[in-house]
């Protein structure tokens, strides 16, 4: 009876989440004349003109290419720096510990309107403005904080014995750690990853100002294009759909890690 | 756990403290300093002491911003919580169904934030919106770019739908982290459904639940991108949050001083109450778990 109710009620939640993503890709294969001028539930005339202007289009495709250029910069960067920084904290009392990670926090929570203008002037001086590597490192002003928190947490549940046991055995720490400590919070990593390539890829506004031509991401491309165009609504769809596609797999990837690496907690 | 005293830990923390240093704190040294001073361009500046803050803490126009912010919030954490660790109580614990959910639920939240703005205003039209042309044909009256009250559930209903997903995530890792035997136990005194959730599961999900509720927290406090396209901060003001009205302050008017002071002022705001929410969080975590340890 449980898993009835329960079964209806994952039912009713995913329905609400799919109605309007099914409406977008309705509309991506419609025709603009059968958007504005009939309302139907399935494209009458089925036609792939809207995905074909932005995959045959430079202007717009390489939209995606940059988009993904820099969350993938964003992810490794602030994973890398992360890892130690959440093994300090789960492992060690040190001096300011505790204020130096709230004071992380507080990046995450600083409003990426406050951040806008001041980015802009920062990388300008520095020569970085519309670089793939800018909007990389401007994206660490949040994910970094929120790599550390989320790892330090599945740092946590693993067991201090295990550090001791490796150093008994005579593994030094850079061997300890690549070797034994980050097979076994693998799901963290991944959910940590999972979280900064979400954070960056749908991020706008900061990755919209500190780029212009070069390294112009696919939101941004999107906004341009429906202001100068009017309301081209079927090529406005068809982009939408395809930014979900990067995110569906990345999901799908990272699915799988915490699939296996939640024994995590069972250990 | 308790932890071994060592001030070398510092050096693990050094590449995030240089990181983030460099893309933070700098940054908003320049915020604070346009926050002090008056410019007519050509980067003069010319000192203005706290005038800006004065000018801001009593300005109505921030004053209702601010109410419409902590407004949205609250209705947006008292929706998007409850119905999370509720979803994730239901979620299909493993096999193909786990996954084909767990990849259906993280679909919103791949969604950049202008294109769910997009989703819902288009949505939401009654002219080539499902939901927009469903209503009119059952004869409710609904606008959401004239109504104040329908651009308010709009905006609402477009948060839950695009986050709510994320709380059950954490919480899910939560749960799945509760090893079988806990629940085996909990058979055997006979304990029913509520006391599993709040003696075994709750306490097991406070850690990921803190995470899920600050998050929600200081990003509903910044939305900015999903409003702005779907109503644009109207009607009138009605939905003119707290980022919507520095963007137009900094960008649309380019006063850079007011909209400093509001910048500072605003990320005060965020900073006092994420600090309320997780000392009491943590605080309630420790008396939980009834292991003493020095905050």
């Amino acid at each position: 009876m449980r898993i009835k109710t329960s079964a209806v009620v994952m039912a009713l939640y995913l329905l609400f989440l799919m109605v309007p993503i099914y409406w977008l890709v309705n509309m991506s294969f419609k025709t603009n004349a059968e958007i504005t001028g009939a309302f139907t539930l399935f494209p009458d005339n089925f036609t792939l003109r809207n995905y074909t202007v932005i995959l045959t289009d430079p202007s717009w495709y390489m939209g995606y290419v940059n988009s993904i250029i820099y969350v993938v910069m964003n992810t490794v960067i602030s994973i890398a720096v992360a890892l130690p920084a959440a093994y300090a904290f789960s492992r060690y009392n040190f001096i300011g510990d505790k204020h130096l990670f709230f004071w992380l926090l507080t990046n995450r929570m600083a409003p990426p309107a406050v951040f806008a203008l001041p980015f802009f002037q920062l990388y300008s001086s520095i020569g970085l403005f519309d670089t793939h590597i800018a909007v990389a490192l401007a994206h660490c002003l949040f994910n970094v904080p929120l790599a550390v928190w989320i790892l330090e947490g599945f740092m946590r549940g693993v067991p201090k014995e295990i550090d001791e046991t490796a150093y008994i055995d005579g593994y030094s720490f850079p061997r300890f750690f690549i070797r034994i400590f980050m097979p076994l919070i693998a799901s963290g990593i991944g959910v940590a990853a999972f979280f900064c390539f979400m954070f960056s890829w749908v991020e706008l506004l900061l990755s919209r100002t500190l780029t212009s031509v070069n390294a112009k991401p696919i939101a941004a491309t999107m906004t341009r294009t429906v202001s100068a165009s009017g309301m081209d609504w079927g090529v406005l769809a068809a982009a939408g759909v395809l930014t979900i596609i990067p995110g569906a797999l990345v999901i799908w990837f990272v699915r799988n890690y915490i699939a296996k690496g939640f024994a995590l907690g069972r250990v | 756990m308790e932890k071994t005293q060592n001030n070398k830990a510092w050096f693990l923390v050094l590449p995030v403290l240089v990181l983030v240093a460099f893309s933070a704190v700098i940054p908003l040294m320049t915020v604070v300093n346009y926050a002090f001073n008056d410019t007519f361009g050509n980067n003069e500046f010319f000192w203005a002491g706290l005038e800006w803050f004065d000018d801001m803490i009593h300005s109505s126009r921030l004053h209702e911003a601010l109410g419409r912010q902590i407004l949205f919030s609250a209705i947006i954490l008292s929706i998007e919580v409850p119905l999370g660790i509720f979803v994730a109580l239901n979620m299909p614990k493993k096999g193909f169904w786990s996954s084909f959910v767990l990849v259906v639920m993280s679909l919103p939240l791949l969604i950049p934030f202008n294109v769910v703005g997009t989703i819902w205003q288009i949505f939401g039209r009654t002219d080539i919106g499902l939901l927009g042309h469903t209503l009119a044909a059952l004869g409710i009256d609904y606008n959401y770019t004239a109504d104040v009250l329908d651009a308010w559930i709009t905006v609402v209903v477009m948060d839950v739908w695009h986050w709510t997903s994320l709380v059950a995530l954490l919480c899910y890792a939560g749960l799945q982290s509760i090893p079988q035997a806990y629940y085996q136990a909990a058979k055997i005194d006979q304990a029913s459904r509520w006391a599993v959730f709040r003696y075994i599961e709750l306490p097991k999900m406070s850690g990921v639940l803190l995470i899920a509720v600050l998050l929600r927290f200081m990003d509903s406090f910044m939305i900015y991108t999903e409003p702005f396209v779907v109503t644009g901060g109207g009607p009138g003001n009605a939905t003119t949050f707290l980022s919507i009205d520095l963007v137009k302050m900094a960008v649309g008017q380019f006063d850079l001083g007011p909209a400093a002071a509001f910048s500072l002022m605003y990320f005060l705001v965020i900073l006092l109450v994420s600090w309320v929410f997780y000392t009491v969080m943590t605080n309630m975590d420790r008396s939980a778990s009834d292991i003493p340890e020095e905050l």
